[in-house]
């Protein structure tokens, strides 16, 4: 840190803190609460990360649909959720203030940029008059009125950029005052932005002055009276450690996952919001092997990963729910000609467009259900972030070892979510096995089955083993298309039995909290973070709760039963209007209550507990 | 793998039985195509047959290869995928005219834009055969089936001029039975680079039968078939004496040595001339013209496959290439110790 501090600003010492930063949608507030994270994260800081922004690219100037926000938590100990409240919120302007103003903590800090709070703005944000010269609003908050936008177009007249330029490095003004303000080091954002703006000088120059004069700002304006500091995390598990978001970490799990099974990867994709950064991520690759082919429609996408994976590759196709809905078809080919591939959808509010930015966990029916026929397919869910890369890799060993579609559902929260990641070591990662054929070409069957009733997994082009598949009833062991009452019994049978079976060489769920008792959690996805660290709470304070978090959703555990008979009661909270729960009460004849929250948000851990709390009392 | 003898027509020919109904142009076509597939000389499982949903597409089962029957319109999207991974074989794409223009025309109209180096096969019958007779996209208008009692008031889509629309590199036409120009149209099109649309006039004797009958009865046949050879001008008729030639800029049916006209006043047939000279011979109507049959274009351009596997071989050049390691770590990271 190249700035000195002055002795009369307290710096106080706290566990964790919440920061939200609202502006425009083209304020780049992205970009500054991910320098934010990227800052933290490398400082030493366990964080969590939530982005929240709009469908629009860029929605109308300061309107109340076109704010875009970032929130994370960073802490000195272990979190798993990106916090409920804000403890600092900065606001670019007055419609980016009533969006978020509400979820302020009672006491927080409060930072505008006044310039923003003219009449034209505060008019499309529906304020008749300036919430700033609104004295309750000091009374419930620290408000620090400042002029960032005026400080970015000073410094442009100091490096020769004009107004409409210099005015963008308002984020920047505000990024070096929540550094300043959380006693964090600029080093990371100042390569960063050399890397960035290496070619334009005098952008390059004004950012950089901006970073600077924001911290200085905080340091000499006098106007704070604390500062704050989280300091590094100590129980950390000792190893090197990156930022990662879900959509990263998922492509990174796609490309070990090819390596793992030494097959080259395909995917079949085509863009949808939130799992378009796949995508974009999986074509920087290609020095793996890897093929990317951008579909004509969502359709193509898994034709083309099913073509793929006839071929021996390890393919893929990543799409959000609606485009699960229309590539629903070639998921049964898929499933009834037992061909392995993994299909990804990273899931938002639904239905139809629904909210395409949000997140939800409502494909879990879909997903499991929504195909013609009898059509069972394996389901795995990611946990957080980072959790995204293990869970490719497992959707992949599962459909190369059972030789099947799976579906892999992650979410819009994990997937713009992130969080630090304990880079494992490559040696230490699974390998991935499919079955093959060793027999002669005279005895080969292509749906003969092995002991788990898999058939072999034989690529298309393979000398003398050439054969037919498709989408009609094929007989056992054969293959031969057969219309036989029988043997559509027993291969509709055969496909239930082989996913079933997966269940069996499945690791024994981990319980979190009380081992039996009061109250038995389940949950499953992206709610992990909040539902662990209320029951922690939960537990922590005397609750006989526990709770388990479910990675396979088809075939559930097998011990999953044992658990719900060693306690009263179960709840199953879910981003959705109940789905996990119709299982639960189906498989296990289980009372089970829900706790639904449906608002494109993910959960509050105050809010789980609360409710958790309250069915602990009824 | 033990030395492979040659392998004839019958070695292509699947133990399943086939089930077409009798009289149907598809047993002409599947007797040509295995005569091809035997004359390319390539090792048998080289040959990766894929289909879609019809009559048509029940094609890969009779084929001695490796096969996939798969969903409807969208044998274009799994033949790009299973080229890509194995852009060694020889891939078949095996449509219909509801298949492929129909609820596929998407992916046909990308796989040709592509140039995805398949052969893809067009069986045009005019007619929905396995539904049981409705109207396709390529009837006519006025054409009375199951679903348009009234006639169809559909205006059919052109195959040709759909390919021109995509920049398609090679486009051939051939009638199902015509044994001679099918042996030498599918082998330019294995031999084409790209992806090669041979669309097939095929007779379904159930529910459209004759509908060709104007280009295929032998006794008018000469008067309606224009085999296009390459250099060639453009003459048909049982004399031979007819021509196409450019008057006031329109092609018109001309008889050589009435009206002044020679030889010389003759388009001659140029299959690289380009999309100026394909729009003129796709948009001959069978009302006015002959119908223009052989290959009607084939342009070189570099296949999809081909491109996107050197964008593979590029980045794999590249210093630390493959590296998972380093992959994982190609980030800020920070040590925990």
């Amino acid at each position: 840190m190249g700035i000195g501090e002055r002795m009369t600003i307290q710096k106080t010492s706290i566990d964790s803190a919440v920061v939200r930063f609202a502006g425009d949608s083209g304020d780049g507030m992205q970009l500054t609460g991910g320098q934010f994270s990227s800052t933290s994260a490398w400082f030493g800081n366990d964080l969590a990360t939530l982005p929240d922004y709009p469908a629009e690219i860029r929605a109308p100037k300061g309107t109340l649909f076109g704010v875009s926000g970032f929130q994370l938590q960073f802490a000195a100990q272990d979190i798993r959720t990106p916090g409920d409240q804000p403890d600092a919120l900065v606001v670019m302007n007055p419609a980016a203030l009533k969006v978020n103003l509400d979820d302020l903590r009672p006491g927080g800090v409060l930072v505008c940029d006044e310039d923003a709070f003219n009449k034209r703005n505060l008019q499309k944000a529906g304020y008749e008059a300036n919430p700033l010269d609104d004295p309750s609003l000091k009374e419930r908050y620290r408000v620090y009125s400042i002029a960032l936008t005026k400080m970015a177009v000073n410094i442009g007249k100091e490096t020769g950029l004009g107004n409409r330029d210099a005015e963008r490095a308002k984020n920047m003004v505000a990024l070096g005052l929540m550094y300043w303000l959380y006693d964090r080091p600029m080093s990371l954002t100042e390569q960063w932005l050399k890397s960035k703006f290496g070619r334009k000088p005098e952008i390059l120059e004004t950012n950089l002055r901006a970073l600077r004069q924001g911290y200085a700002f905080g340091e000499t304006a006098e106007l704070f009276a604390e500062r704050y500091e989280v300091v590094k995390q100590s129980d950390t598990q000792a190893g090197i450690y990156r930022n990662i978001t879900g959509n990263q970490a998922t492509a990174l799990g796609m490309v070990a996952a090819g390596e793992l099974s030494n097959r080259s990867v395909f995917l079949g994709s085509y863009p949808i919001t939130p799992a378009s950064d796949i995508l974009h991520e999986m074509s920087r690759h290609k020095d793996f092997g890897v093929v990317t082919f951008q579909a004509e429609d969502e359709i193509a996408g898994i034709c083309s990963a099913i073509g793929a994976a006839w071929a021996g590759g390890c393919a893929w196709t990543t799409t959000s729910g609606p485009g699960i809905a229309l590539k629903s078809e070639a998921m049964g080919l898929a499933l009834a000609a037992e061909i392995p591939m993994v299909i990804i959808n990273v899931q938002r509010g639904g239905p139809s467009t629904g909210l395409p930015t949000k997140t939800e966990q409502s494909d879990l029916l879909q997903c499991l259900y929504g195909r013609n026929g009898d059509s069972p397919m394996p389901i795995v869910a990611a946990a957080s972030p980072g959790d995204c890369f293990y869970a490719a890799i497992e959707a992949t060993r599962i459909a190369q070892r059972y030789v099947t579609p799976v579906i892999l559902l992650t979410d819009g929260y994990l997937a713009n979510g992130a969080e630090p990641f304990l880079i494992p070591d490559v040696d230490s990662l699974p390998t991935i096995h499919s079955p093959g054929y060793d027999g002669t070409a005279e005895d080969y069957e292509p749906y003969r089955r092995n002991d788990d009733l898999a058939r072999p997994w034989i690529a298309a082009g393979t000398p003398d083993l050439h054969h037919r598949i498709g989408g009609l009833e094929r007989a056992e062991n054969t293959g031969h298309i057969s219309y036989m009452p029988d043997n559509h019994q027993r291969m509709t049978e055969l496909r239930a039995a082989k996913v079933e079976k997966i269940a069996e060489d499945l690791p024994p769920l981990e319980i979190v909290g009380a081992e039996s008792g009061d109250l038995l959690v389940i949950g499953w996805g992206g709610t992990w973070g909040a539902i662990t660290t209320a029951v922690k709470t939960l537990h922590g304070s005397g609750k006989s709760v526990g709770s388990v978090h479910l990675r396979h959703l088809n075939p559930l555990p097998a011990d999953l039963g044992e658990i719900i008979g060693r306690y009263k009661k179960v709840v199953v909270p879910e981003l959705n209007n109940g789905q996990l729960i119709r299982l639960v009460r189906e498989k296990y004849l289980v009372d089970a209550k829900g706790i639904n929250k449906i608002q494109g948000k993910p959960f509050f851990e105050t809010e789980l507990v609360e409710k958790l709390s309250a069915h602990l009392e009824d | 793998m033990t030395e492979q003898p040659q392998l004839k027509a019958k070695d292509y020919k699947s133990d399943q039985e086939v089930r077409w109904c009798p009289g149907c142009g598809d047993y002409a076509i599947l007797s040509n195509i295995q005569k091809a597939v035997a004359a390319t000389g390539l090792p048998r499982e080289k040959h990766l047959f894929v289909s879609g949903i019809g009559c048509s597409s029940r094609f890969p089962f009779y084929m001695e290869t490796w096969g996939f029957h798969t969903i409807h319109g969208r044998a274009p999207a799994f033949a790009t995928g299973a080229k890509l991974q194995n852009p060694e074989s020889c891939v078949w794409v095996v449509t219909g005219d509801g298949d492929g223009l129909s609820i596929g025309g998407n992916h046909l109209l990308h796989l040709m834009r592509r140039n995805v180096d398949v052969q893809l096969l067009l069986f045009n019958n005019e007619i929905y055969g396995l539904t049981k007779g409705q109207y396709s996209p390529t009837s006519g208008v006025g054409l009375v089936t199951k679903s348009t009692p009234m006639g169809s008031i559909d205006e059919p889509v052109s195959p040709a001029r759909l390919a021109l629309g995509a920049n398609a590199s090679f486009f051939a036409r051939v009638i199902d039975t015509d044994h001679k120009s099918s042996a030498e149209i599918y082998r330019r099109a294995v031999e084409h680079k790209g992806t090669a649309v041979i669309e097939i006039l095929q007779n379904c004797v159930i529910f459209n039968d004759g509908v060709f009958d104007h280009i295929t009865d032998k006794k008018t046949a000469k008067e309606n078939q224009l085999h296009l050879v390459q250099g060639e001008p453009l003459r048909f008729g049982a004399e031979s004496d007819k021509g196409i030639a450019l008057v006031n800029n329109q092609p018109t049916v001309v008889t050589v040595g009435e009206n002044g006209i020679t030889e010389a006043d003759l388009i001659v047939h140029d299959e690289q001339a380009g999309a100026f000279y394909g729009g003129l011979l796709a948009g001959m109507d069978s009302q006015t013209f002959p119908a223009p049959l052989g290959v009607l274009w084939a342009h070189d351009r570099l296949s999809y496959e081909q491109q996107a596997h050197e964008q593979v071989g590029k980045a794999k050049a590249r210093p630390g290439a493959g590296d998972l390691h380093r992959l994982l770590h190609a980030a800020d990271t920070w040590v925990v110790e």
